[in-house]
């Protein structure tokens, strides 16, 4: 058979007709999803006497145990409000969505919510997803509020200087719990040689340790070790018995509080008995290490447990267990900030899903003082929440409120 | 029998056909996308166009070659920041944007197939078990590579964990389905081609394929590294798709999705890759509420499959339109013999 | 030199328990050539059963470990009979992703029956350190490496001293072969999947003992690890498996110990791919021959 066109020949003329198609198309990208944007806005807006926010967390997979109490805390929040009359006589429907702690799924469930017609976001939760939010979210300038993302860029971008206006959170940046803890350690307990172990890979606790070693040795105090480890290991005795040689006053550990159990248990198995120090995350710890081993060692938190006990006893009202650790509060705190924003638009008569109503929102809770259980806060030019850190002791293996520091 | 000369179509008949029909498609998905669908339906559409790339590129090495590598991610991962990488600090100026991003993609699909051909030489002399843990090994060095590259060389470009940001975000539509149909066309035409049956041959049986003169290793490394090369070409679109970047996203289980995918629409058929791409990606999506058992649904399908229909639900069966029409050509103007053939 | 041998000593016994896992592992491998992905998930049940023994029952950890070792016993045995034994004479690719979906089906169910955070599970035994000449010895190490040895030697005993170990040797060498001279093959099949998973089960107990929490996922990089462990040492070999399992435990925890933790993981399979390309059949493995 002969052929006219050779493959080769096509091949290559399908070449040019490709880079001819991207060219084009690039070019109008940025107004069809202007358009898109905004025809959603209008239907949306349709809804009369309810105000939707969404809320975006994993509620399942791997950290669906964080996602859980966010939401779940939130929920609290939106459910109180609600009984009591909603706000200016408005119901909050929340738009509850799962994304399975994946970026993909996240920015899917956004859009989705955005297509629904919500004026606010409480979410999302761990900082991978999150970050992917946030950039979706400047389109729509969307306000959004996340409970427990604790990575600077999430609200603050350094490569480009640019603040995310619309974006808050209710959790302390990791900086600024590194730097608490190494003041406390070296001001407040009188350390002067301490070791780190942190997971690596992991902003949140790469962000504390770097911060603790920088604040501690500038305050005069040495570092003596310096150990990581990456995600999903379990054995820590290496690091530990490296920790151990080098002999330190005292152990910084800002994991998380399923780490922290098993680090406390390798600590004792290898001989290594000096307190230890944690941050926000070990809010939870308790039932995973023993009275000993958390004997002399403080950890600093959002949340002082007993400081809201009708929170407390709601949460157990609700859901039929103790709130499962720091998330949960920090969720209720995360939809108390959101109300807030949404009552100051509502009594400037806006219009719900409009864009001034949006605008109306972030304006109220970057000016605001917001009321949580976790603290009364207020936004800082990053819009990170200023306030004081609890410092928690324990006693016979419970958290309990040493202080504020 | 023979003596009846079977009716077919004319080469170029049959491209113009299909031109004609990936045109009428693309401008029905076009006003679809444009007048009916809303931006969370074009933002999952896009998402099914990247699968499809990934799965049917997979479906090289798996239905094709008959290996099994289980570190499909990492190519899409090595495609995804080569693009990023390229698009976010292009030299190029701001009107260029288009070509920086088509110059973006091909680097992306590039440095994947060379990844694919480094990987490839000494993972394809080994087979079955030892060449799905190698790859799954390679797989998770990458992701690990990655999320600590920084501490490395002491510089900030990729941002490890903390997730590579601004990336434009270019990906849309039309680049998406362009994308999946030169990867379908030049998949098809390389299995259509000479080195396409040399790759099944491979697979069927392998001593008789190299007994018959094929040089084994030459085309197992090249239809792995083609394979990996498209892996990349999705992971670039990926990329300037979500605007952002984090290491995590490529790990073991993304290799997993996309051969779920392939498994479930049949080794060996692109159709049957297509079809479950896009199944798999809105499905999930429909069933938001009951998310809770989509891994145990998955995970039993996969069972299940393999138990009571090993082949996929295709098979091994590709569409083809030209051969209805000639089967129909035939049947008309012959009847019995045409069908006999 | 007290930390170099302080962290061969927790190299050991991390090695120790991969070592275990191993053997499972191999002796699957090596009488129906499946590599099963599930194997570590095995362990994440007889991890969860203890859990459920000790912490919730209340019952002894005498009680937990036998539990732990029977579930794992019989699991294993019902994958084999269900997932398996239908795909007996399918192609290798198709077993492999059985194994796979088998190994996600038993994660996914248990996250969702129990959740994804973890389950501390209670000591076993109280946990003592001994100091000698500086170096710290945990019991638990102590222990955990005498299981393992006392496991590879009764192992060794019953693939070459007994009956069963000979069927299960003739079926690994030749199935049909082995069928024609009356050895049932079904049930000895069924008996090394048994025998594996019990060492699974085992396996399971010492890794609480060292890191007492039960997540859906623990099973997964264990296994994977425990595999390279088998391909290092030769698969289908007792003593590779333990080779193998300790060489790769020692290595871990030195990567770890000169500061590169972060690379652990990468090192582990960068080592496997090398030992694959250099010696394809691992340490102690024998070279199979293709038969046309």
């Amino acid at each position: 058979m002969k052929k006219l066109i050779s493959r080769r020949q096509f091949l290559a003329a399908a070449g040019v007709v490709a880079a001819a198609g991207v060219l084009t198309a690039c070019g109008s990208s940025s107004e069809s999803t202007g358009a898109a944007a905004s025809t959603a806005g209008s239907t949306a807006a349709a809804g009369g006497d309810t105000i939707k926010i969404g809320m975006l967390a994993p509620l399942t997979g791997d950290v669906s145990i964080y996602g859980l109490a966010v939401s779940n805390g939130a929920q609290l929040y939106i459910e109180q409000v609600n009984a009591a009359g909603g706000i200016n006589g408005k119901q909050i429907e929340v738009q509850l969505m799962d994304e399975q702690g994946d970026a993909t799924q996240a920015v899917n469930c956004f859009t989705q919510m955005v297509d629904n017609g919500i004026t606010a976001l409480i979410g999302d939760v761990t900082t991978g997803p999150t970050l992917a939010v946030v950039a979706e979210s400047q389109e729509y300038n969307m306000p959004m509020v996340s409970a427990s993302a604790t990575a600077e860029a999430v609200t603050y971008d350094a490569e480009t200087d640019t603040v995310y206006t619309n974006v808050f959170r209710t959790t302390f940046t990791d900086p600024y719990q590194g730097i608490k803890m190494a003041d406390y350690a070296y001001e407040k307990l009188g350390y002067t040689k301490a070791a780190v172990i942190f997971q690596k890979g992991a902003d949140y606790n790469e962000g504390l340790a770097e911060n603790f070693e920088l604040e501690f040795a500038a305050n005069g105090g040495e570092i003596v070790a310096s150990e990581s480890y990456s995600e999903g290991d379990v054995d820590f005795k290496t690091q530990l018995t490296t920790i151990l040689n080098a002999n330190p006053e005292v152990v910084f550990c800002p994991n998380y509080y399923e780490d922290v159990g098993q680090i406390l248990a390798q600590a004792e198995s290898v001989g290594l008995d000096v307190p230890f120090l944690g941050g926000d995350g070990w809010d939870g710890v308790t039932g995973y290490a023993t009275a000993d081993q958390v004997a002399d060692s403080f950890f600093c938190a959002n949340y002082a447990v007993g400081a809201a006990p009708e929170f407390e006893s709601a949460y157990e009202e609700k859901y039929g267990e103790t709130y499962p650790n720091g998330f949960a509060p920090l969720g209720y705190d995360a939809a108390v900030t959101v109300c807030y924003g949404l009552a100051a638009a509502e009594e400037a008569g806006l219009e719900p899903a409009t864009d001034e109503y949006k605008q109306a929102v972030i304006d109220a809770i970057k000016n605001g003082t917001i009321e949580g259980v976790t603290g009364t806060f207020t936004f800082d030019e990053h819009n990170n929440p200023v306030k004081t850190a609890a410092i928690l002791a324990f006693d016979n293996g419970a958290a309990i409120l040493k202080e504020q520091y | 029998m023979y003596t009846v000369k079977r009716k077919t179509l004319k080469m170029q008949l049959r491209w113009s056909i299909n031109a004609v029909l990936i045109c009428a498609l693309f401008l029905a998905l076009n006003l679809l996308t444009q007048n009916v669908l809303s931006t969370y339906q074009n933002k999952v559409l896009l998402l099914v166009g990247i699968n499809m790339i990934l799965a049917v590129s997979l479906n090289v090495a798996t239905g094709y070659l008959g290996q099994l590598p289980l570190g499909h991610a990492g190519f899409m991962a090595v495609g995804a920041y080569t693009c990023a990488l390229f698009t976010k600090y292009s030299p190029l100026p701001e009107n260029l944007n288009g070509l920086s991003f088509a110059l973006g993609l091909f680097l992306g699909a590039v440095m994947a197939g060379v990844f694919g051909i480094l990987i490839g030489i000494p993972a394809l002399r080994l087979t079955g078990d030892y060449l799905a843990i190698l790859t799954l090994g390679f797989g998770e060095i990458i992701r690990i590579t990655l999320n600590n590259i920084d501490d490395v060389l002491g510089f900030d470009l990729f941002y490890g964990s903390r997730g590579l940001k601004n990336i434009p975000k270019y990906s849309n539509y039309w680049t998406v389905f362009l994308c999946v149909v030169i990867t379908c066309f030049a998949i098809h035409a390389m299995m259509k081609s000479r080195h396409g049956r040399a790759v099944l041959a491979i697979r069927d049986n392998e001593i008789a394929a190299e007994s018959c003169g094929i040089q084994t290793t030459y085309y197992k490394v090249m239809a792995f590294s083609f394979s990996a090369a498209f892996a990349g070409l999705a992971g670039g679109l990926y990329a300037c798709y979500l605007g952002v970047l984090d290491p995590g996203s490529f790990g073991f289980m993304k290799s997993i999705e996309i051969l779920v995918m392939v498994v479930l629409g049949g080794m060996g058929s692109m159709l049957g890759s297509i079809l479950s791409a896009g199944v798999l990606t809105i499905l999930p999506e429909a069933l938001r509420s009951f998310a809770d058992y989509r891994m145990v649904i998955y995970s039993l399908v996969l069972v299940l499959m393999m138990i009571f229909r090993p082949g996929g639900l295709l098979g091994s069966y590709d569409f083809s339109l030209s051969r209805i029409i000639e089967k129909a050509m035939n049947w008309k103007s012959t009847g019995k013999e045409g069908a006999d053939q | 030199m007290t930390v170099f041998f302080s962290q061969l000593i927790n190299g050991l016994s991390l090695g120790s328990i991969y070592a275990l896992i191993a053997l499972g592992y191999s002796m699957v491998y090596g009488i129906i050539l499946l590599l099963n992905f599930a194997h570590g998930d095995i362990i994440m049940v007889g991890a969860y059963m203890s859990w459920f023994v000790m912490s919730q029952l209340g019952l002894g950890p005498v009680t937990a470990v036998c539990a732990s070792v029977i579930t794992c016993t019989v699991l294993g045995v019902v994958i084999e009979k269900i997932a398996y034994t239908p795909l007996r004479s399918a192609p290798r690719i198709s077993l492999l992703i059985t194994a796979i979906g088998v190994s996600f089906f038993l994660e996914y169910t248990t996250e969702l029956l129990l959740g994804s955070g973890a389950k501390v599970i209670p000591a076993y035994f109280e946990a003592r350190a001994f100091r000698l000449g500086g170096v710290n010895l945990g019991l638990t190490s102590i222990i955990t490496l005498a299981v393992t040895v006392a496991s590879m030697l009764a192992l060794s005993f019953l693939v070459r001293q007994t009956r069963l170990g000979k069927a299960m040797r003739a079926v690994s060498e030749d199935m049909d072969a082995a069928r024609l001279m009356g050895v049932n093959v079904n049930s000895t099949i069924s008996f090394t999947f048994a025998v594996g998973s019990a060492l699974a089960g085992i396996g399971s107990v010492l890794y609480c003992c060292s890191y007492p929490q039960a997540t859906p996922t623990m099973g997964s990089m264990l296994g994977l690890k425990a595999f390279v462990a088998a391909v290092l040492g030769g698969i289908g070999s007792i003593p590779g498996a333990m080779i193998g399992g300790l060489a790769i435990g020692v290595c871990e925890s030195f990567v770890s110990a000169i500061g590169l933790s972060a690379w652990r993981d990468a090192v582990t399979f960068a080592i496997l791919i090398l030992v694959l390309l250099i010696k394809p059949t691992g340490f102690l493995g024998r070279k199979v021959q293709e038969k046309v």
